[in-house]
């Protein structure tokens, strides 16, 4: 066998492989966005209860919050960066990163500091490179979000709401992670989480998509209270649900990119094959002109 | 007599829902049992337990910590953010 051939079918080999890897994963993670998009729905429920109920009170108490009360001036602004921990999953951190940067320059052009919360060892390892410094990391557990990491999160980016800016404290927090859309489209959103706009439209909450009116409550013990015992389980619910689109995007974004690389090993197979062929062919060919071209010399020798 | 609509909620699940006689929960001001046709209310819930009577007699627990209790119309919402059938 020539030379050329033999590494012509190394390359079929190792093309092959790379594509029983590739295709492996793929079918790993289209079974798993099946799962975190059912997390995603079991959730609901509880999401939904709780904006109903925060906004119940913000529309029939006119009680200020110091998390839903705009600062005077912002000094500082925090971003919420939601990763993944491991990579393969085509642009989806690399998206989510660069909203980030753009969210951070238009931040600063309006002469406020950014300080960075990470989720996701992806948005870790981005910042180590590059060595900036961030607030606080959690890594770890993204493809499988537990209530208690956003629990954590939650409290930290409260604790650091309401610690004065003089303190380090921030006035602001965004959120930037991916949405869900569906298996083909992940969407970076980026929104501000803190301090919450209180929207007094209803009729626009209501799941059910039909205009309601919410009942005089009763509070207990107190419009204030229920308030300030709503809110931080409302911000809680969010960074959750945030984790958990940005979990079933990755899935999705992995399925995606795996695909592709399936397909890619395909094409490269074929080509390779195609290659193949043809150097064997020319060696059958050099060794047909090398026979003839004896043959003859042979027989002008007698 | 009409019958409550309740469900348990946590953050990551239903934890059950269906139509029940009363339910009986404990708010950070003392337990509160709560009948068909009881005015709109939210409270916020200490830990604890929260019974639920079903229309037949029945009863079911359910351990609610963290969270609030939303009645309106018959409808009561156990919020949670750990919630667990006992």
């Amino acid at each position: 066998m020539g030379a050329q051939l033999r590494v012509y079918r190394q390359k079929i080999k190792s093309a092959q492989t790379t594509k029983k890897i590739t295709r492996a994963m793929e079918l790993i993670s289209a079974s798993r966005i099946q799962k975190a998009q059912a997390r995603v729905a079991a959730s609901t429920p509880y999401s939904d209860a709780i904006t109903r109920a925060v906004s119940a009170v913000a529309s029939y108490s006119n009680v200020s919050h110091v998390l839903t009360t705009e600062p005077e001036r912002v000094d500082r602004a925090a971003i919420v960066i939601f990763t993944s921990d491991r990579g393969l999953a085509g642009a989806f951190n690399s998206q989510v990163l660069r909203e980030s940067e753009e969210l951070a320059e238009l931040l600063r052009s309006q002469g406020k500091e950014v300080v960075y919360f990470l989720i996701g060892r992806k948005s870790v390892g981005y910042f180590s490179f590059r060595r900036r410094d961030y607030e606080r990391s959690w890594i770890g557990g993204t493809d499988n979000p537990e209530f208690e990491t956003a629990k954590e999160v939650a409290d930290a980016v409260l604790e650091a709401f309401l610690r004065d800016s003089a303190d380090g404290g921030v006035d602001e927090i965004h959120i930037v992670y991916n949405r869900f859309v569906s298996r083909i489209t992940q969407v970076p959103v980026v929104t501000r989480l803190l301090p919450l706009e209180v929207v007094e439209a209803e009729e626009e909450v209501a799941p059910s998509g039909k205009a309601e009116v919410f009942p005089l409550y009763e509070f207990e013990p107190d419009a204030e209270t229920v308030l300030d015992g709503l809110l931080p389980v409302y911000i809680e619910s969010r960074i959750f649900n945030a984790m958990l689109q940005s979990a079933a995007a990755k899935h999705a974004a992995t399925q995606k990119a795996m695909k592709s690389a399936t397909d890619n090993a395909d094409k490269l197979i074929t080509d390779y094959t195609r290659l193949a062929n043809e150097a064997r062919q020319s060696e059958i060919t050099q060794q047909i002109a090398e026979i003839v071209g004896g043959a003859d010399a042979l027989s002008s020798s007698k | 007599m009409a019958a409550l609509n309740v469900s348990v909620v946590s953050a990551d699940q239903e934890v059950w829902s269906g139509e029940a006689a009363m339910v009986v929960a404990r708010t950070v001001e003392g337990e509160i049992g709560i009948l068909p046709g009881h005015e709109p209310m939210l409270a916020i819930l200490a830990g604890g337990e929260v019974r639920v009577t079903l229309p037949g007699g029945e009863k079911i627990t359910a351990n609610a910590e963290d969270g609030f209790l939303s009645v309106q119309s018959d409808a009561v919402q156990v919020v949670a953010s750990r919630a667990a059938l006992a």
